[in-house]
């Protein structure tokens, strides 16, 4: 922010004129139901929730990257190796388009990479779930992109344009990769009893982190309101996971696997998917940094960055001296 | 279940193609087209074909610990978007060789030992840090760059094909490779220093990728005689390695011979992670 003439304490909290006009702009652009562009004004608190949200999914996405590279050199048949690289490869993509739409709002890519790599930023706690066997790479892709879109779909619609932009091209590959997943789980549940085993172990373990994903119950939520009023989040928490619970409680049975959920079914009475009580402080718990793989996953992060420092530094030295010869 | 139940339960997913990664590019030859029309080669041309097929698939494997893991974002995209172009090509290179022998893609790069890969020692070599990987991908490149060149006039109509489609992909290569060894040769004197130590250390397996063997040369019209690439090879990497501020080693050359089976250290462990998990599970589908 640029340093502006020192004022009397308490006289900054009062809006200047122009202020007052500005905000009226963005309130009657906001009610339209139009999009905020990086030159418009916006109000400060709308800005940082955005910078907040939008490198947190940058941060998830390279994260995320990590459990299922886990079995890229391990896949067993070079065309699930194939596809698993490109899906991989697509999540470094998304995260290069939202650090550029993170941008956007005024803070560089090399701050919000610093934020990660020193636990200041959060990223979605699901990746801190270790990737133990195959099948996680089709409960990865099934459950855990299937949450993601059902989160992701109504972003395309974001009151940010560069983040509502970003949000349509990244759902459309993230629809591929559930689908791919979902192959990966079908394929091992007409297989062996080995491959069923382990199909249903992947899904045991992914149901519950999947759920949680929408993060805690809207009574839970103080942040969800004023999103929602910013035409940011357009559904609730509760909405969003009722939608994916319906969703896979059918899509499972094609599997021919079961959800590790007893209590699921659907209530006609209330008009909802009843589910079992999600496990909130272990939520919480990873969220602090105490999930299995939290400390694994920063650590490849920063790793990466230290043993890249001498190669970013060429290449800014030799983009340096291309500059200096091409003035001389 | 139905099959039409099946596809409309799959068809929910959306798009079964929008990656932003060329998973299978516009006029590609697929290893799924090869599997399905092509013509089994006879035994002396799947042999050659799979010495092809190895060295991409061996480069491939090493490439892809890449991803999550490279300097930059952008770097993970790009090496990416290398090891799956190559892996490609391994594919396309097996499934076509395996058409003689009656095994899969699969069969042939899951289930044979270590003595029956015949890679070259240049790709087996570890990623080092990045300049030796780079600079592997330079020498690995222009070399594979003029092969496919080459092998595009093929009498052999598949491989031929192959290396229509690979010869693009490993133009972007090799462009990759000349970028950042220029950058790094250039760039500070540390990074000099470590383009200099992945030149000694890669250099004494360059001789081998132009050695001719017996099935070269029984193939006279439908494989490239490695021989025959040595001077343009030699002449396009000096003319780099000028531009970088580098030079040609004057290491020797080892006496290595991975197309006849006998490899370096470093293979037993390749492979042994590649296959653990399809070995776990013989005969199963994926």
């Amino acid at each position: 922010m640029a340093p502006s003439a020192p004022q009397e304490p308490g006289l900054s909290a009062v809006p200047s004129y122009e202020e007052e006009q500005s905000q009226a702009r963005f309130d009657a652009l906001i009610d339209r139901d139009a999009r905020v562009e990086p030159r418009d004004w916006m109000p400060e608190p709308y800005r940082k929730t955005l910078t907040r949200q939008v490198s947190q999914h940058a941060h998830s996405e390279i994260i995320g990257m990590q459990p299922e590279a886990n079995w890229i050199t391990r896949a067993p048949s070079l065309k699930r190796k194939s596809i698993l690289m490109a899906k991989v490869q697509d999540e470094a993509g998304h995260g290069l388009y939202l650090y550029s739409a993170a941008e956007t709002l005024g803070t560089s890519r090399d701050e919000l990479n610093d934020q990660l790599l020193t636990g200041r930023a959060k990223y979605s706690s699901i990746f801190n779930y270790p990737a133990r066997s195959w099948a996680d790479m089709g409960a990865i892709g099934w459950l855990v992109d299937g949450a993601a879109i059902a989160n992701q779909v109504p972003l395309c619609r974001a009151s940010y344009g560069p983040y509502g932009r970003a949000m349509v091209r990244i759902c459309k590959e993230e629809s591929f990769h559930q689908r791919q997943g979902f192959e990966i789980l079908l394929a091992l549940s007409r297989g062996t009893e080995a491959q069923k085993k382990m199909a249903q172990d992947a899904i045991n373990r992914f149901y519950e982190p999947s759920l949680m994903m929408f993060g805690p119950p809207d009574d839970q939520s103080p942040n969800s309101q004023q999103s929602m009023a910013w035409n940011i989040k357009r559904f609730s928490n509760d909405e969003l996971r009722q939608r994916f619970v319906g969703m896979i409680a059918e899509q499972v049975k094609v599997l021919g696997m079961t959800l590790p959920d007893p209590e699921l079914h659907y209530d006609e009475v209330k008009k909802q998917w009843i589910h079992k009580d999600l496990n909130w402080d272990e939520f919480m718990n990873v969220i602090k940094g105490n999930g299995p793989a939290n400390s694994q996953r920063l650590e490849r992060r920063r790793e990466a960055h230290r043993e890249g420092a001498w190669v970013r530094e060429a290449a800014t030295a030799y983009a340096a001296k291309q500059a200096q010869s091409e003035v001389a | 279940m139905k099959h039409e139940e099946l596809d409309a339960a799959l068809d929910s997913f959306g798009d079964a193609l929008a990656s932003a990664t060329r998973v299978t590019p516009g006029n590609a030859l697929r290893p799924e087209d090869i599997a399905v029309d092509g013509v089994a080669p006879s035994d002396e041309v799947a042999q050659y074909a799979l010495t092809l097929g190895d060295d991409s698939l061996i480069l491939a494997q090493r490439l892809a610990h890449w991803i999550s893991r490279a300097p930059e974002l952008e770097e993970d995209v790009a090496l990416g978007n290398i090891a799956l172009d190559i892996l490609g090509h391994a594919r396309s290179f097996l499934t076509y060789a395996g058409l003689a022998w009656d095994k899969s893609e699969d069969d042939l790069a899951y289930w044979r030992e270590e003595e029956e890969f015949t890679s070259l020692w240049i790709v087996e070599q570890p990623n080092g840090h990045f300049g030796v990987t780079i600079m592997r991908q330079l020498i690995v490149s222009i070399f594979q760059h003029l092969l496919y060149q080459k092998l595009v006039s093929s009498a052999d109509e598949t491989l031929a094909a192959i290396a229509a489609k690979a010869v693009k992909e490993v133009d972007y290569h090799r462009d990759h490779a000349i970028q950042w060894t220029i950058r790094l040769g250039q760039g500070t004197e540390e990074s000099a220093e470590k383009m200099r130590h992945a030149l000694d250390i890669l250099w004494p397996y360059v001789d081998e990728m132009f050695r001719d063997e017996a099935v070269h040369q029984r193939l006279e019209g439908i494989a490239v005689l490695p021989s025959t690439l040595r001077d343009a090879w030699q002449e396009e990497i000096t003319a780099v390695l000028t531009d970088a501020g580098l030079q040609i080693p004057s290491t020797g050359q080892a006496m290595v011979y991975g197309r006849r089976g006998e490899h370096s250290e470093h293979l037993g462990y390749v492979l042994a992670e590649m296959q653990v998990l399809a070995r776990k599970h013989p005969g199963a589908s994926w």
